[in-house]
């Protein structure tokens, strides 16, 4: 792999002049992998993860499994493109399984994602059922522990 | 001083306090300190491992074991010392379970020293070497080992040491702190040796799996030496299972025996909740290992490189994680440069003097630790350098 991504997906909160610094290039070099890596489309962006709860207080996210009908509306792809141009969808997957795509989307409140249920997903055409779930609590997100209490408190600074 | 000092015994009270004490005291007090002074690993204990432990917790398994350990791990340890090492050894009579290396070794020393027999030892090396040789009233001759041979032990620098009344030889490679690996060639040499002055050879290979570069050879394996050796081992290092406290001996049955005696009277036994969770890791831990392997040796060759930069003259140790940089060529000694590296930039090095005086001119740095604090430690100590260069 890429060196310069793997050391971004290692997780660390490292900019582009310290990633130079360790791997022995310039912070320019690391610049110029970074956007060659993102017109590729291999690296689609970087963003910080917040933690849940720190995030608008009356933000609320929700995760949506939706059946599809493909005859006559293009398959699978066509509305799953469709759907992932919503603003309030943070991701899109085609499943396998019980339902087709699983659909995680935000917004301010409960009646604005049950409003998108209602009013721009079930009109679609294709779409022959919806089941939505709210999140409730956030334990880990995207490979950080929330609210981990310093989990090495014990460990001596300096031991032999 | 305490009065109470009076009960203390001779040989204990004039063992020296280990250097690495007083600076622990000063790191953990300090806000923003950036430790490289941390001697294990920085990865948690891979899940797998831990829930064999959880699992052995919720079987209700409390019990004590077997003095040797159980059969299980026994088993476990002879087919994994055999596939990796190389000599066979019996799980009924040549195994040991023990509270990590340092039970191990202490126990070997207890069970074959006499007051007055001479132990070799090269340094610098692991704090507790020459100390729990005192403790058995036994003398401890060290073996200056120097970077430009990149640490390893010189035959004829253990030829020059010998002495009458010389009855044990410890090794340890790779090398906590230095990384010095030792190849075959020169263990050959070492083994011969051993053989000639019929010296037992305490190996304690801890570090073995963290070899970086070429295959980590076990004295043990070569011709003649399995009778005379004790394999000491365990899972703090490869499996990063420190708390664990967990390892084992390997050797010959007489050896053994005597290190049971010592055992099952001072300690009964390895808890068995860590002797399930270390079978884990000897059955299914070697992707885990390899997988913190692979990060350890990235580390290193940055922060090697970085020394080497900042003009720390610093050798590739090829295994372990530990960096040693020569801090000489700023005129300090090791134990000034640690001192006022910690005072003025907050890093925290371990000086080398700490692991005994060939230590001197050095200071341990461990990369078992993220990038962004290897990083920042380095930023800082090049300030620290720039300082005392103008100064």
């Amino acid at each position: 792999m890429n060196s310069v991504l793997k050391l971004i997906l290692d997780g660390e909160a490292l900019d582009t002049a310290q990633i130079g610094k360790i791997l022995g290039l310039g912070a320019e070099a690391v610049d110029r992998e970074l956007t060659s890596l993102r017109q590729q489309g291999v690296l689609l962006g970087m963003r910080p993860v917040l933690n849940p709860a720190f995030e608008s207080e009356h933000r609320v996210r929700a995760v949506i499994e939706i059946k599809i009908r493909t005859e006559g509306v293009g398959g699978f792809d066509g509305i799953a493109e469709r759907i992932s141009s919503f603003e309030q969808v943070e991701s899109c997957y085609l499943m396998s399984g019980g339902y087709d795509l699983l659909v995680v989307v935000t917004a301010d409140n409960l009646y604005k994602v049950a409003g998108f249920v209602h009013e721009r997903l079930a009109r679609i055409d294709g779409v022959q059922g919806t089941s939505t779930h709210f999140f409730l609590r956030a334990y880990k997100k995207d490979g950080f522990v929330v609210n981990s209490e310093a989990s090495r408190r014990d460990q001596p600074s300096v031991s032999p | 001083m305490d009065s109470s000092s009076r009960f203390v015994a001779r040989h204990v009270a004039s063992l020296p306090k280990s250097g690495i004490r007083d600076f622990f005291a000063i790191v953990s007090k300090m806000k923003d300190a950036v430790s490289l002074g941390i001697g294990e690993p920085d990865f948690v204990t891979p899940y797998h491992i831990r829930e064999a432990a959880i699992s052995s917790l919720e079987k209700g398994r409390t019990s004590y074991t077997d003095n040797r350990g159980t059969q299980q791990f026994r088993e476990e340890v002879s087919r994994y010392v055999a596939k990796h090492y190389g000599p066979e050894y019996d799980p009924e009579t040549e195994i040991l379970a023990t509270i990590g290396v340092s039970e191990a070794l202490d126990i070997l020393l207890r069970a074959t020293l006499n007051p007055g027999d001479k132990v070799l030892y090269h340094e610098p090396c692991y704090v507790s070497y020459a100390p729990s040789v005192a403790l058995c009233h036994a003398e401890a001759i060290p073996i200056r080992t120097v970077s430009a041979d990149q640490f390893a032990l010189d035959p004829a620098a253990l030829r020059a040491a010998w002495q009458p009344g010389c009855k044990l030889l410890v090794l340890n490679f790779p090398t906590n702190p230095t990384g010095g690996t030792a190849d075959r060639a020169k263990l050959e040499a070492i083994a011969k040796f051993a053989i000639e002055k019929d010296l037992l050879v305490a190996s304690d290979e801890i570090y073995s799996e963290l070899t970086f570069e070429g295959d980590h050879v076990s004295i043990a394996s070569l011709p003649g030496m399995r009778e005379r050796t004790v394999f000491l081992h365990g899972f703090s290092k490869a499996f990063a299972m420190t708390g664990f406290r967990i390892g084992y001996a390997c050797g010959p049955a007489a050896v053994i025996d005597g290190m049971l005696k010592v055992h099952q009277y001072g300690i009964m036994c390895a808890p068995i909740m860590s002797q399930e969770a270390a079978v884990e890791a000897l059955r299914n831990g070697w992707d885990s290992m390899r997988h913190m392997r692979d990060k350890y040796r990235e580390r290193r060759d940055f922060i090697v490189r970085r020394f080497n930069e900042l003009g720390l003259s610093c050798h590739l140790p090829r295994g372990a994680f530990y960096a040693f940089p020569d801090i000489t060529s700023t005129g300090m000694d090791s134990m000034t440069f640690a001192q006022k590296l910690l005072e003025q930039q907050k890093v925290a090095m371990v000086p080398g003097t700490a692991f005994g005086a060939a230590g001197a001119g050095f200071c341990r740095a461990s990369f078992s630790t993220s990038y962004e604090k290897i990083h920042e430690a380095g930023e800082r100590i090049a300030r620290f350098l720039d300082t005392i260069r103008k100064g």
